[in-house]
C-alpha cells in the first residue's frame, strides 16, 4: 500500500479523473467546476445585478455537495496520504524557476513565494494571486467552461468549440509564461 | 442519499487533484514549459477514456443510476467566446496555478493564500456576468 503515499502516475490521475466524469454522468449529471463559482455569487445575491445570475441555484445543489467534497478530499490528500509533498518536476524546470526566484521549485507542492502564510503581507503576491483569480473566474464563464467542462467533458463529447477553448488555454498560458513571467517575476 | 454520493465523488475528485500533481502550481508551469510529459499524460488519458465512456453511454443508450436518460447537451457553435475567453483562462491558469477544481482542493490541503485566488475567481464571475451583453461572443 505504498504507493498510495507516492504521487500518482499519470495513467493512474488520468483514469482516474475519467472515473469521476463517468459517476457523474451516471448520476445523471454532468462535471464541470467553475459553474460552481456562478452559482456561489447568485447566492452571494449576483442575481440582484446580473442576468447570468438569475437562475434557480438549488438546482446546482449537488454540484456545490463535489465542491465541499474536493476541499476535504484536499485535506486528506496532503494530510494523511502525502509525506513528502515535493513535486519531482524537471530539472529544466527547477533551473528556469530558480532563475526568476522560486527557490523552492522541486522542494515544495506550491512556491513558498506564492503561497506561504507570509505572503499575506505582500502586496505584490496578493495582487498577483487576486489577478490570477479573476482572469480564471472570468475566462471559464465567458468560454463557458474550464478544465473540466472543455478539456475533460467537452473533448470526451468531440465537442469543438471545446478543442477552441483548449487551444485558447494553452495559447492564454504560454503567453503568460514565456511573455509575461519574465516582466511580472 | 444522493447527496452523500455526490459528496464521496467530491472527495475522490479532490484526492485524485491533490495526488495527481494536477493540484500543483509547479505542475501547470511544466506543463505549459513543456519539459514533462505528466500533465499531457493525464489529461490524454482522461479524454481517451472519457471519448470511450460517452461514446458507449451513447452506442448502449446506457440510463443513469436512477433510471433517466442520459443527455449530453451540445456546446453552442461559435468561435469567440471559447477562443478570447479560453485565452483569457489561460492567462489565469498560469499565473494562479490552479484552475477552478484544484482551487478548492488547495483550500482544503491548508494552503490559505489560495483563498485570494478563490475570492478572485468569484470576482471575475461576477464581472464577466455584468459584461456578457457587450462582450463578442
Amino acid at each position: 500500500m505504498d504507493w498510495i503515499y507516492e504521487p500518482w502516475p499519470w495513467y493512474v490521475s488520468g483514469a482516474a479523473i475519467a472515473l469521476v466524469m463517468l459517476l457523474l454522468i451516471l448520476a445523471g449529471k454532468n462535471f464541470g467546476m467553475s459553474s460552481n463559482l456562478r452559482t456561489l455569487c447568485t447566492m452571494c445575491g449576483a442575481d440582484r445585478s446580473a442576468a447570468l445570475f438569475r437562475f434557480d441555484w438549488a438546482s446546482q445543489k449537488w454540484n456545490l455537495l463535489v465542491v465541499v467534497g474536493a476541499v476535504i478530499g484536499g485535506f486528506i490528500a496532503a494530510n494523511f496520504m502525502t509525506p513528502d509533498a515535493a513535486v519531482a518536476i524537471h530539472p529544466d524546470t527547477v533551473a528556469r524557476l530558480q532563475s526568476l526566484g522560486f527557490d523552492s521549485a522541486g522542494a515544495a507542492y506550491l512556491p513558498d513565494e506564492l503561497f506561504s502564510v507570509e505572503q499575506f503581507t505582500n502586496p505584490k503576491s496578493m495582487v498577483l494571486l487576486a489577478l490570477g483569480g479573476l482572469l480564471v473566474g472570468f475566462g471559464a464563464r465567458y468560454a463557458g467552461g474550464c478544465t473540466s467542462g472543455h478539456a475533460i467533458s467537452g473533448l470526451s463529447n468531440l465537442q469543438w468549440p471545446s478543442l477552441v477553448a483548449v487551444l485558447g488555454f494553452f495559447a492564454g498560458g504560454m503567453i503568460m509564461i514565456y511573455f509575461l513571467y519574465p516582466i511580472i517575476f | 442519499m444522493r447527496s452523500v454520493l455526490y459528496l464521496l465523488i467530491g472527495v475522490f475528485f479532490g484526492i485524485t487533484m491533490f495526488k495527481s500533481e494536477a493540484a500543483s502550481w509547479f505542475r501547470i508551469y511544466e506543463m505549459f514549459r513543456f519539459d514533462a510529459f505528466h500533465m499531457y499524460g493525464i489529461i490524454g488519458t482522461a479524454v481517451g477514456l472519457g471519448v470511450l465512456i460517452v461514446w458507449a453511454i451513447k452506442k448502449f443508450n446506457i440510463r443513469s443510476f436512477y433510471g433517466e436518460a442520459i443527455v449530453f447537451p451540445p456546446k453552442d457553435k461559435s468561435i469567440p467566446r471559447y477562443a478570447i475567453g479560453g485565452l483569457i483562462f489561460g492567462l489565469g491558469w498560469a499565473l494562479a496555478g490552479a484552475c477552478p477544481g484544484p482551487i478548492f482542493t488547495l483550500a482544503g490541503a491548508g494552503f490559505l493564500p489560495i483563498l485570494v485566488v478563490f475570492l478572485g475567481a468569484m470576482l471575475g464571475t461576477f464581472l464577466y456576468g455584468l459584461l456578457r451583453e457587450k462582450l463578442p461572443h
